[in-house]
């Protein structure tokens, strides 16, 4: 596998990939961080992947640079061929339309599909997630249907729901916290996805598949989440 | 078993050494933005390291000890008094039951720390008892202190008295007299007769996306900190450093002193509160042991870089860790296993 390491400080080491938002990619970062937390190596701490690379931490005091840099890179040369189906399938269930999705019909009209085709297209597929960032449990997904592509709003609305599901440019998403945002809202899902009581729903390697709910659906969901 | 903030100041929170292990959860660490004070406060009380302290910006609280405790403050030196008596930093001090600490405006420097014994109690989330103002989670319900507020902290009044006496009995209830063991050393460079605070950096993940000329322009040039500077991120202005293809990059991890350059060729260099990944690219990294000066810089305040290695940013962290290690030495010897807080003082 080609990887390239580089320095972060004294307290980081950067795994660098080929450069590129793909399956195989994405797939070779998380067979790298599975290998680097089973390796336990002395001195090293938590991992940040990302779209193409590896964020390793380690403890300065413990391990230094050169000896991180050539644990990663055994662990690098012996991974096993990346499996792009690796990782849980996660599905969100989501209401889509109406007050929970204000820009569905925008959407359908930019894509020149009907509503009831964009949701179909959205929930069609699934979704890899790349990585978390931006806020807690915010998913960078990837493989949007091409038709489904829509600008973000010119105007960001200054609070969206904690749920919203939206379309900004080539990338959907879903907020896990009431933010401001530009994405066009297409729906939303009454799963709390930031909740620092419960471990997560999902990580960065696993693969989100939207499914579509009723209003009434979404009521009973949320009465549930909120009484667990 | 309290302390009740009489008056908050403009912005003062609860902060251990950060939320570690979430990161990939897109959680940020947050924590003390200057470390080594946090970490030396705690010490000089006998707490770990890691206990949670109050963090003040720019000018202190006025706050009620509700029980006798032992406290020391750290950072930004300020005027201090307690019940009206001026009190030094840089010490372990005793908090009678009722009494009233005061902590005045910095006169230079711009974050300073409250450690008590034992620490402050508010509860655990995710592993640290930082506070998260972005997420509004962890700390003192997840927000900045107020007027009214009632912390909780550890130890009960006859245990401090008690504990007082054992300070007093190490000799190590007068002020640390070691510039550098105050501060964790600081680098300056002279510039026309001015003295710039240098912060030492390894060469970024993306140091080759900068042309030679970009690169010599961020080590030779100083840099002003802009109004635009908090928590998360200090953002600088200066000389224009330039990009080979642009800033834009496919977002990665970033840490804590990341030098991401804007899309402006302006550099940004994240503190505590940063996001876990960044889409601009990192010309550098401010070595870890150089973190407290840079959050202790105001506004307005020049800074320059300058670029050394992992190997010596490394030796630079171990050195500083040994600094506080001897401040902890002056009491572990006399405590209780309970108050042995050697090893790892750095995550």
């Amino acid at each position: 596998m080609s990887v390239r390491l580089a320095p972060v400080g004294d307290t980081g080491i950067l795994a660098v990939f080929e450069q590129q938002i793909s399956e195989e990619i994405g797939a070779q970062v998380s067979a790298l961080n599975t290998a680097v937390q089973g390796a336990k190596i002395p001195g090293a701490g938590e991992t940040v992947p990302a779209f193409a690379s590896l964020l390793v931490r380690y403890d300065p005091l413990v391990t230094d640079y050169d000896q991180m840099a050539q644990a990663i890179s055994r662990l690098a040369e012996h991974l096993p061929p990346p499996d792009t189906s690796a990782g849980r399938l996660v599905t969100i269930p989501v209401c889509y339309g109406g007050e929970y999705g204000p820009d569905l019909s925008f959407v359908a009209e930019h894509a020149g599909l009907s509503e009831k085709e964009v949701i179909r297209r959205h929930t069609g597929r699934e979704y890899r997630i790349y990585m978390l960032g931006f806020l807690p449990g915010f998913p960078y997904l990837g493989g949007l249907d091409p038709a489904l592509v829509t600008p973000r709003l010119q105007n960001p609305r200054t609070s969206i729901p904690a749920g919203s599901v939206g379309i900004g440019g080539e990338q959907t998403g879903v907020y896990p916290v009431e933010s401001p945002g530009g994405w066009q809202l297409i729906g939303r899902t009454p799963l709390k996805l930031f909740d620092p009581e419960r471990p997560p729903l999902y990580a960065a390697g696993d693969r989100i598949k939207f499914s579509a709910i009723t209003p009434e659906q979404f009521a009973a969901l949320a009465e549930k989440e909120a009484n667990p | 078993m309290s302390i009740c903030i009489l008056d908050p100041g403009p912005l003062t929170i609860v902060q251990d050494l950060g939320r570690s292990g979430s990161a990939a959860d897109g959680y940020r660490s947050c924590g003390a933005a200057d470390s080594y004070s946090a970490r030396l406060a705690n010490l000089l009380v006998g707490n770990a390291a890691g206990d949670a302290v109050l963090e003040t910006t720019l000018r202190g609280p006025e706050l009620r000890f509700e029980i006798a405790t032992v406290f020391a403050l750290t950072g930004a030196e300020t005027p201090a008094q307690l019940d009206g008596q001026p009190v030094p930093f840089f010490a372990p001090l005793f908090a009678p039951a009722g009494s009233v600490l005061k902590i005045g405006m910095a006169k230079e420097g711009l974050r300073s720390y409250l450690a008590v014994w034992g620490g402050i109690l508010v509860p655990v989330v995710r592993r640290s008892r930082s506070t998260d103002l972005a997420c509004h989670l962890g700390g003192f319900q997840g927000r900045r202190l107020c007027k009214g507020d009632v912390l909780p902290v550890a130890m009960p009044g006859d245990s401090a008295t008690a504990w007082w006496k054992t300070i007093h009995r190490c000799k190590a209830d007068h002020p640390l007299g070691d510039a550098a063991a105050c501060t964790g050393a600081r680098l300056w460079r002279w510039e026309q007769n001015r003295r710039l605070p240098l912060l030492r950096a390894v060469p970024g993940p993306q140091w080759e996306a900068f042309t030679p000329a970009g690169q010599q322009t961020f080590t030779h040039g100083s840099y002003q900190l802009t109004a635009d500077c908090n928590r998360m991120a200090c953002k600088l202005q200066g000389p224009v450093i330039e990009t080979v293809h642009g800033s834009d990059i496919l977002s990665d991890g970033i840490v804590e002193g990341s030098v991401q350059v804007s899309s402006s060729g302006q550099p940004i260099v994240m503190l505590a509160d940063h996001q876990t990944t960044g889409g601009y690219a990192k010309i550098a990294t401010v070595i870890s042991a150089d973190l407290p000066a840079l959050a202790q810089l105001r506004p307005g305040q020049q800074v320059a870089f300058t670029l050394t290695d992992p190997a010596r940013a490394v030796a630079a962290a171990r050195t500083q860790a040994a600094c506080l290690k001897q401040v902890a030495d002056r009491l572990a010897a006399r405590t209780t296993p309970k108050f042995i807080h050697a090893g790892r003082l750095f995550l």
